[in-house]
């Protein structure tokens, strides 16, 4: 697929350029002289970590702010963009995160909203509108109407509606911010599916995105940003996730994660024949201890879905739970914690911390019970059990009775893992332990997992981010479209390399390699 | 590395800061309002601070603060519970009529309270186990019990002059009414559960994230039919206050008087989304709102007015509220 789109590249120069971009906000310089080539023809991905200063380089791009320093060139000719209508007229299409599709308009309305076509110079001409949106729709790919209302519209195809809107602006460059973050797996293919057309038409993309695994599957070029610096460019022949964390976090993979392989003790837990009916189908598999076991896979996969399902959280359809030998019954999440089965969920604010409660309850929250007679609770035992799980974890909270929304998302990240060591559970389930954590705090939560292994603990390994998965895990599960598709490292003998874990994540390859036994 | 560790320590002291001064306000709460209304009342009307008319002023409000302690609970697990009045009446008639049978006159209290609990447990299983929304069960639970009000009242009014408990509508201990005791000994308890037991910490999970207290294995059901249950079983015995107060009951008894409880709760400073709040707070409001009640009557305020200003006040004590937290939110 990749190769094929090369095609644009033979123009001289890219199409738009960025020289030397600074910029301050009172009290601190998000951006120190940012470089960027953008070519015809070419997606070129933009990555760095949070706060790294994507979203105000894209900004500045857009015409909402405007640079203290440096230039921007278009087509070899510097520009100055004092508002994002100037922005949009010169050819630059953004398409931001939060869509901006006015819902009880039509799809051609919302398209030509601004710049309504018009008979007789007053009169909206409704049909033209629909049927050069139509065109354009057909041309994306779309499979709704011109003349259908806004609103009823999944979130996919609102970014398409945007996409149009860019276009009949004869945007030449595009650019998306995480457009997959509100998307289902089919959703996302679709979107890429578009994105490969536009850049066959030889539009421009820049394509930000924290998912290395979609940067992996489209992206020509990609370009890193740290700490407001601009890093480096890699060409898709040099992607590796060795050379990108590098260049993102600047140190070595190696040092990144402290690394010990586990030999795998005996089995602590077995799944057997997981299924929901819908997201997860017929999921088998082996835990052992004092290993990490990585559950990889495309955003959508039904990995959340089959560690929800083993904990209880949602309704199985069929399947087994394995502790020890012994089968569990698990109807609610109760049950799976009382046989020793612990899960930090994904979305950390919205199912895992208690934002207006105080960093120590949400730390003692699971041994509550334990630390009171009679349902009357013994301050004194929890005050010290949170005291003591502070001071392990670092968690930087001004006091006990600080409240959890007011710590930043690694700090409640910590509170979250606190919770769960504090009742020591055989299996400890993370999934996407290190979603929107600093990177300091990553390293943290890398060390702590090596030290909860050497107690003898299992930890399932949930992430979106492979670099991760490969530097943490001892063994791996690659699951596509609700599907265990293959293993990788431990017995079977393959590495845990990006490329062996992509290989079952996008392949048609089925059950290429069954379960450890 | 040295003004980094010490930059850090400052921002922590100051979150330090933040916090004691967010924790003293959360304390303090409505209280200032109250005093505040206290000292203009004392200040317009001469026997507005008399022993007598204090002593009166919370006898007033004794129903209503057991109404609001249940209420508290509820709505602190993110619900509401429209039904308390209609559970008053209807546990009051109960009260009266089994007080009447020579043979049973005994289990008259026990009868109110256990059906006042009932009401409240099956209001929370349904809540818990069938999801629907609290707004539109309880929504039917007061129209459901008002009728049944009626029909145990057989649609007069039912009286005993004789009625065996009648020291708890008219006794005293010194010169504190039995009422008020049992209205500030409802607040201990309440604030003994939801500060001093497993059970309290679990309300105010459930209240500020029912998904997290789930895939925490907090017994979120047991939690809702627990709160639920509270209110139910303290509308009953805001029943029994009634009923023993006035010596009889009928069905209408208690009409509306789910809004002063949600008034009292609300005015207490609990969040309306859950999650937060007191009931001691909830104890103040209740205060505040009879004490408005009481000193207006003395100024001869029409009753009209009295609801018009009641209001205002609601709506200004809440906005002051607002603006005094904001800005403390992290």
């Amino acid at each position: 697929m990749s190769t094929s789109t090369k095609a644009g590249q033979s123009s001289a120069r890219p199409i738009l350029e960025v020289r030397q971009i600074c910029k301050s906000f009172p009290g601190v310089r998000v951006l120190k002289s940012v470089n960027l080539g953008i070519w015809p023809g070419e997606v070129h991905a933009f990555m760095g970590e949070n706060g790294a200063g994507k979203s105000t380089l894209m900004k500045i791009l857009a015409g909402a702010y405007h640079q203290d320093s440096g230039e921007i060139i278009l087509d070899g000719k510097p520009v100055e963009f004092r508002t994002p209508h100037e922005a949009r007229k010169a050819g630059i299409g953004i398409i931001y995160q939060e869509l901006t599709v006015a819902p009880n308009l039509t799809v051609s309305g919302n398209v030509f909203l601004g710049s309504e076509l018009k008979r007789f110079g007053f009169m909206k001409d409704t049909a033209q509108m629909d049927r050069k949106t139509q065109e354009v729709l057909n041309r994306l790919g779309a499979r709704f109407k011109a003349t259908q209302r806004a609103a009823h519209l999944a979130v996919a195809e609102q970014q398409q509606v945007e996409i149009a809107r860019a276009l009949f602006y004869k945007s030449r460059v595009l650019v998306m911010d995480e457009p997959t973050a509100a998307l289902s797996d089919r959703e996302t293919d679709r979107l890429f599916e578009v994105v490969r057309q536009l850049r066959s038409e030889g539009m421009a993309i820049i394509y930000i995105s924290h998912r290395m695994a979609e940067v992996y599957e489209l992206a020509d070029r990609l370009s890193v940003l740290r700490d407001g610096e601009y890093v480096g460019e890699l060409k898709r022949p040099e992607f590796s996730a060795d050379k990108v964390i590098e260049m993102m976090v600047g140190r070595r993979l190696e040092d990144f994660y402290e690394h010990a392989k586990h030999s795998a003790g005996r089995v602590v837990l077995e799944v057997k024949n997981m299924s929901d009916g819908n997201r997860v189908k017929d999921a088998n598999f082996q835990l052992r201890q004092g290993e990490v076991l990585g559950l990889a896979g495309l955003v959508g996969a039904g990995r959340t879905e089959l560690a929800r399902l083993i904990f209880g959280a949602d309704k199985r359809k069929s399947g087994e739970v394995y502790l020890d030998g012994k089968k569990l019954r698990i109807n609610k999440p109760q049950d799976a914690i009382r046989a020793g089965i612990g899960y930090v969920p994904e979305d950390r604010k919205l199912q895992g911390v208690f934002l207006q409660m105080s960093s120590g309850e949400n730390i003692t929250m699971n041994i509550l019970g334990r630390c009171a007679t009679g349902g009357v609770l013994n301050f004194k035992k929890l005050t010290d059990r949170a005291n003591a799980e502070v001071k392990a974890m670092r968690v930087r909270t001004a006091s006990l009775k600080q409240r959890a929304g007011g710590l930043s998302g690694g700090n409640q990240q910590k509170l979250l893992l606190a919770r769960w060591l504090e009742i020591n559970p055989r299996v400890l389930i993370l999934d996407e332990p290190t979603r929107g954590v600093d990177v300091g705090a990553k390293a943290e939560i890398y060390a702590l997992i090596q030290q909860l292994l050497e107690k003898g603990m299992a930890v399932l390994f949930i992430s979106s981010e492979l670099p991760e998965i490969v530097g943490v895990c001892d063994r791996v599960f690659v699951m596509r479209e609700g599907e265990i598709t293959g293993e990788v490292g431990g017995e079977t003998g393959i590495e845990i390399t990006q490329q062996s874990i992509m290989k079952f994540a996008t392949d048609v390859t089925r059950r290429a390699s069954t379960n450890g036994n | 590395m040295a003004t980094e560790a010490t930059t850090e320590t400052s921002a922590l002291a100051a979150a330090k800061r933040k916090e004691f001064t967010r924790s003293m306000i959360e304390l303090a709460g409505m209280l200032p309002v109250l005093v505040v209304i206290c000292i203009l009342f004392a200040i317009l009307t001469p026997n507005f601070l008399t022993q007598n008319n204090l002593v009166n002023v919370v006898r007033q409000a004794s129903i209503n603060i057991v109404l609001a302690a249940g209420m508290t609970f509820v709505i602190l697990t993110g619900g509401i519970d429209l039904a308390v009045g209609s559970v008053l009446g209807f546990t009051a008639v109960i009260a009266v009529v089994v007080s009447l049978i020579p043979a049973l006159s005994w289990a008259a209290v026990p009868a109110a309270l256990f059906a006042g609990l009932v009401v409240g447990v099956l209001t929370g299983a349904t809540v818990a186990y069938i999801g629907l929304p609290p707004f539109i069960v309880t929504l039917g639970t007061y129209t459901a019990i008002r009728g049944a009000a009626y029909l145990a009242a057989g649609g007069t009014t039912v009286i005993n002059s004789k009625i065996g408990f009648a020291w708890i509508g008219n006794g005293y201990v010194g010169p504190v009414p039995w009422l008020v005791i049992i209205a500030l000994l409802t607040i201990a308890v309440s604030a003994f559960i939801l500060h001093r037991t497993v059970l309290g910490v679990h309300i105010y999970a459930v209240g500020g994230n029912a998904q997290a207290a789930r895939l925490t294995g907090i017994p979120v059901p047991f939690v809702l039919i627990f709160a639920y249950g509270a209110s139910g079983l303290l509308s009953g015995l805001g029943g029994v206050m009634s009923a023993s107060r006035l010596y009889s009951a009928q069905g209408q008894l208690g009409i509306g008087y789910e809004l002063d409880a949600i008034a009292a709760v609300i005015l207490g400073g609990t969040s309306f989304v859950g999650g937060i709040g007191t009931v001691f707070g909830t104890l103040i409001g209740a205060l505040i709102i009879a004490v408005l009640n009481n000193g207006l009557t003395l100024m001869n305020v029409s009753f009209y007015w009295q609801l018009v200003i009641k209001g205002a006040v609601i709506i200004l004590a809440v906005m002051l509220d607002k603006l005094r937290t904001r800005g403390q939110a992290g």
